[in-house]
């Protein structure tokens, strides 16, 4: 009896539930299998010559190297930020903590204008880029080059890491950092034997966040990259595919896209495993 | 004097948190830091440590100035609030963490954490994690991994404030003998006055960053110095019109005054045998039961009193008439405390010889 009692859902579980699982098959299921359904239509054939095209070659390329480069800097950097915001308490904090925020709150367009505006021909530093190359007879460019891509791809991700570790961090509070200082450990091996051990799994949750939304910028980095072939990432050459209108670059910007959410799927996996992963840890 | 602080001053923004502390540790000596919360004992510890600074005043160790020389390098051992074990570390690990950090060779850290591990009665345990021990082991570990480098001086922040009840007073007597054996002069925080009476060799009490009294808690216990410590220690009720009372008088500038349940006797009506003229009739308002005795409030002529009464005694019940017997109490002023005796008693105690 009491068993059939508890298995008796309540109204409004019910309504919940219907209502949340139809729009996730809606908005997010059907249209992602819709992209596979799509990219397989003129068969597995065409399906992998559409990938193995000039364009998408060199796309997959850049986007593969902007994401190493970005994440590796974003981690670097995510980690000093929370460090400092965690630790050390300073004026203007606050300001600093709200600042680190702003790219989840402004339009990734914008970030790529800002750099256009900042790094481009009639950008201020523009000026000084001039001067270096003329200096030193080298051919630095940001603008529409894979600089520039990997610059809009930072800004656009760099509250990931940071966002991740701080709460960890936080709640960790100062008393271990504080015990290894009295006992005269240094920064760094504070820093190695405490907050990293307790911050590992934030970090690679940080990370791989990170990765994701680095693989998949388009707004940030279109503004920047205007060269098919050479400075394009994934997400613009799908655009362009897509944007060129024949049948067939219609199914191979599915193709390509595919190949995306093939990788979306992938970190998805590996975020739970590591969410699992230091679930069990927290509870040991 | 091993440890000594002179005339130490430290604001946090307008909050005076310490305000001209002054006093001096023994070698060797346990000495308890008593007062209530806020009242700037903790802040007196951690300037100590070196993990604040004071805004002006010298701090001692040893005749040596330490002020300027690094938390690191001032040769105290810390055992933190909430023990502040490094939670990744095995308890050899922790315990290990500053003789590594001294670059001390890899046998010699060894023989030194089995040592600890032995004394602490941690054996056994030594590659277990923090997350794994109990409340009083975790202070073991704690007070080891202090321990470790051969601390000059050991400073204790509310050590058995992370523990339950039952083994605190336990733990009390463990912690009190293991400092005792190994010599060290250590300082330790409490707001429990219990706490700091069984463990402490001398006691120095603080309020609103100053230093109110030092001494042995004997002591402070039987002449306080201060109205606050009158109030502070022991059972403390305060009262004024005491003079109303029978066999005190009213001393000038002096209008409030400090009953302590030992100092009062209850009898039932009709049951006093001696001092009759010194007592008073009071009506019992409140009977606690205490565990070991049970707890009374009496109300003398409007003034009410807490005293206290063994089980063994006849029961007495709320609205009962009493005799009740105040030996002496302790009146204050703005800034002293006296001790007043009932001056009926004393006529009484001449007239029976």
């Amino acid at each position: 009896m009491e068993k059939k009692e508890q298995k008796k859902r309540s109204k409004t579980e019910i309504i919940l539930i219907t209502v949340g699982v139809l729009f996730i098959v809606c908005m997010l299921v059907l249209p992602l299998i819709s992209v596979v359904t799509n990219s397989l239509k003129e068969g597995i054939q065409f399906y992998f010559q559409s990938l193995a095209s000039e364009y998408v070659v060199s796309a997959l390329g850049v986007t593969l190297l902007a994401t190493v480069i970005v994440v590796v800097v974003n981690t670097f950097f995510g980690i000093m930020a929370a460090w400092l915001l965690t630790k050390f308490s300073f004026r203007g904090k606050h300001i600093l903590a709200t600042l680190i925020d702003i790219p989840f709150s402004i339009s990734p367009v914008i970030a790529g204008l800002a750099f256009l505006m900042t790094f481009g021909r009639l950008g201020w530093a523009g000026k000084y880029i001039e001067k270096i190359n003329e200096a030193l007879g080298t051919d630095i460019k940001i603008v529409f080059a894979i600089p520039g891509v990997i610059l809009a791809t930072i800004f656009v991700t760099f509250p990931f890491v940071s966002r991740e570790i701080i709460p960890v961090l936080n709640a960790q509070g100062k008393e271990e950092e504080e015990a290894a200082t009295l006992m005269g450990a240094s920064g760094f091996r504070i820093f190695r034997k405490i907050t990293l051990p307790h911050m590992k799994w934030a970090l690679l949750y940080g990370i791989i966040l990170c990765t994701a939304r680095a693989l998949g910028e388009f707004g940030a980095v279109n503004a920047l990259s205007k060269t098919r072939g050479e400075t394009f990432t994934l997400p613009l050459e799908i655009d362009a595919l897509y944007l060129s209108g024949s049948a067939d670059s219609i199914t191979a910007a599915f193709a390509v896209s595919s190949l995306l959410v093939i990788i979306a799927v992938l970190v998805l996996v590996l975020r739970n495993f590591v969410e699992y992963k230091s679930k069990k840890k927290g509870k040991a | 004097m091993y440890v000594e602080m002179k005339d130490i001053e430290k604001h946090y923004g307008d909050f005076k948190a310490s305000d001209h502390v002054n006093f001096g540790i023994e070698k060797g000596k346990l000495v308890a830091l008593l007062g209530p919360s806020g009242s700037g004992k903790t802040t007196i510890l951690r300037m100590l440590a070196g993990l604040e600074n004071p805004d002006s005043g010298d701090i001692l160790i040893d005749g040596k100035r330490i002020n300027d020389i690094p938390a690191a390098k001032r040769d105290i051992g810390f055992v933190f609030q909430n023990y502040a074990l490094f939670r990744y570390m095995t308890v050899f690990d922790n315990i290990a963490f500053g003789l590594e950090v001294q670059k001390v060779p890899k046998a010699q850290i060894k023989e030194r954490v089995m040592e600890l591990i032995q004394l602490t009665g941690l054996s056994g345990m030594e590659k277990r994690y923090p997350s794994q021990l109990s409340g009083g082991q975790r202070q073991r570990v704690a007070f080891a991994r202090a321990l470790a480098p051969n601390p000059q001086v050991l400073l204790l922040d509310e050590p058995f404030a992370a523990i339950d009840a039952k083994v605190r007073t336990e733990l009390r007597n463990w912690l009190k003998d293991m400092i005792h054996k190994v010599g060290i002069t250590s300082i330790f925080v409490t707001h429990d006055q219990d706490e700091a009476v069984e463990v402490a060799d001398e006691i120095i009490i603080t309020n609103h960053g100053r230093i109110e009294q030092t001494g042995t808690p004997m002591e402070i216990y039987k002449t306080p110095e201060t109205p606050f410590v009158a109030q502070f220690i022991g059972k403390s009720t305060v009262v004024s019109h005491y003079e109303q009372l029978n066999g005190f008088d009213s001393v000038a500038g002096a209008s409030q005054a400090v009953i302590r349940p030992e100092f009062v006797r209850v009898s039932k009506s009709g049951r006093l045998e001696q001092y009759m003229s010194a007592a008073e009739e009071g009506t019992v308002e409140e009977v606690v039961f205490r565990g070991n005795h049970l707890e009374l409030t009496i109300n003398i002529k409007g003034i009410s009193i807490k005293a206290e009464r063994s089980l063994e005694k006849d029961p007495v019940s709320v609205g009962e008439k009493v005799q009740v017997l105040i030996y002496r109490l302790y009146i204050f002023d703005e800034n002293r405390t006296y001790l007043m005796e009932n001056s009926a008693m004393q006529e009484n105690d001449v007239f029976y010889i």
